[in-house]
């Protein structure tokens, strides 16, 4: 890196917003390849139920099914916004 | 038994028929038959890389329909004993290659070889799936960007599923990553996806690193394999990615920016 980049790096680390949006579309796009066929209604219809008590957004509900050796896990993350008192 | 590779990407442009070529003379030149063949069908390029183009008299697609035989259809390497090219065919029609004709391709020239690399085309289509298909092993390239990256993990999924090996219950086969037209500098800028971010992304294991390099096309202006070129970064990154492959460890060169003097520095670029 030269004297100069020195005080252009700040803007241009682009790479870094590269891996992050990786990482998001990636795991993303596993879960509905490894899953079964039926795990993105499931999802859809989880999160229909959970909006029916609370408010939240698309991405609120992440599901994800891992194996381990024959037993398979069925994860379920809901993120719920935060309590206002 | 040979054993079958498959060299694959998703994403097009990235290097696969490159690296198909120059593997395939690395692994011929360690000693072992090797035979490479064209899975794009209908866009044959290995010939050209390879500098055999006008050498071509019949194609995979007519050994496949019994029309030639493959001791008439594979190119002998002129440069490299042992190695051997099946180009593809031109033809459109797009189911050419069928399961049946490829699977009895692959085991003839399994009695042979000790290595089959298949290049694959880029996609996820038929010559794609074909390619895949009977594998034994995979080299994914990719390079750091992230449509690249994103290709390459999706045909890692299929490479877990689609495969007869995996059909017939012995899980994934093993997949190793091969990150081309790297470049340290950028890396360093960070302008460019490092090769840690990428195998973060990935999770599979690192084959090598192959940096960005004038090399490369010069190779292709002259249909020799870059590998030959020995004294390029590209060729000594390729006869290591070679190296490992066949089991040897090899330390990751080209991944650090040379080190430039203080006038450098102060003014580089």
């Amino acid at each position: 890196m030269s004297f100069f980049d020195y005080f252009r790096s700040r803007k241009t680390r682009s790479a870094q917003l590269a891996k992050e949006r990786l990482q998001v579309i990636v795991a993303r796009e596993r879960v509905h390849r490894d899953g079964p066929d039926y795990l993105p209604r499931l999802q859809e219809e989880i999160l229909n139920v959970i909006r029916k008590y609370v408010q939240v957004d698309e991405d609120a509900v992440s599901i994800q099914l891992e194996r381990d050796g024959n037993c398979e896990v069925l994860e379920l993350n809901v993120t719920l916004p935060e309590q206002r008192v | 038994m040979a054993k079958i590779v498959v060299v694959t990407s998703g994403k097009g442009g990235v290097g696969k028929t490159t690296t198909s070529a120059a593997i395939s003379t690395g692994l011929a030149r360690a000693g072992h038959r090797t035979a490479v063949v064209d899975f794009d069908v209908g866009l044959r390029n290995l010939d050209l890389i390879m500098g055999v183009e006008r050498r071509v008299v019949y194609d995979f697609v007519n050994v496949i329909n019994g029309d030639a035989n493959l001791k008439q259809t594979l190119i002998r390497d002129k440069r490299v004993d042992g190695l051997y090219i099946l180009p593809a065919s031109q033809t459109r029609d797009k189911d050419a290659l069928t399961t049946e004709g490829v699977e009895r391709v692959l085991n003839e020239l399994s009695e042979d070889f000790d290595y089959i690399i298949c290049d694959s085309p880029a996609g996820i289509e038929r010559g794609a799936l074909m390619a895949a298909y009977f594998a034994d092993e995979a080299i994914v390239v990719t390079n750091p960007e992230v449509s690249s990256v994103r290709d390459s993990d999706r045909i890692l999924g299929i490479l877990s599923s689609k495969t007869r090996h995996a059909e017939q219950g012995n899980g994934p086969i093993p997949g190793r990553l091969l990150l081309t037209r790297y470049s340290p500098e950028r890396v360093a800028r960070g302008e460019m996806l490092s090769v840690e971010d990428v195998q973060e992304i990935l999770a599979v294991d690192l084959l090598g690193v192959i940096p960005e390099s004038r090399a490369v096309l010069n190779a292709s202006n002259a249909g020799t394999p870059v590998i030959l070129d020995e004294d390029s970064d590209a060729g000594q990154a390729y006869a290591d990615a070679a190296a490992r492959f066949l089991g040897e460890e090899r330390e990751h060169r080209f991944l650090d920016v040379p080190r430039k003097g203080l006038f450098g520095r102060l003014f580089g670029s």
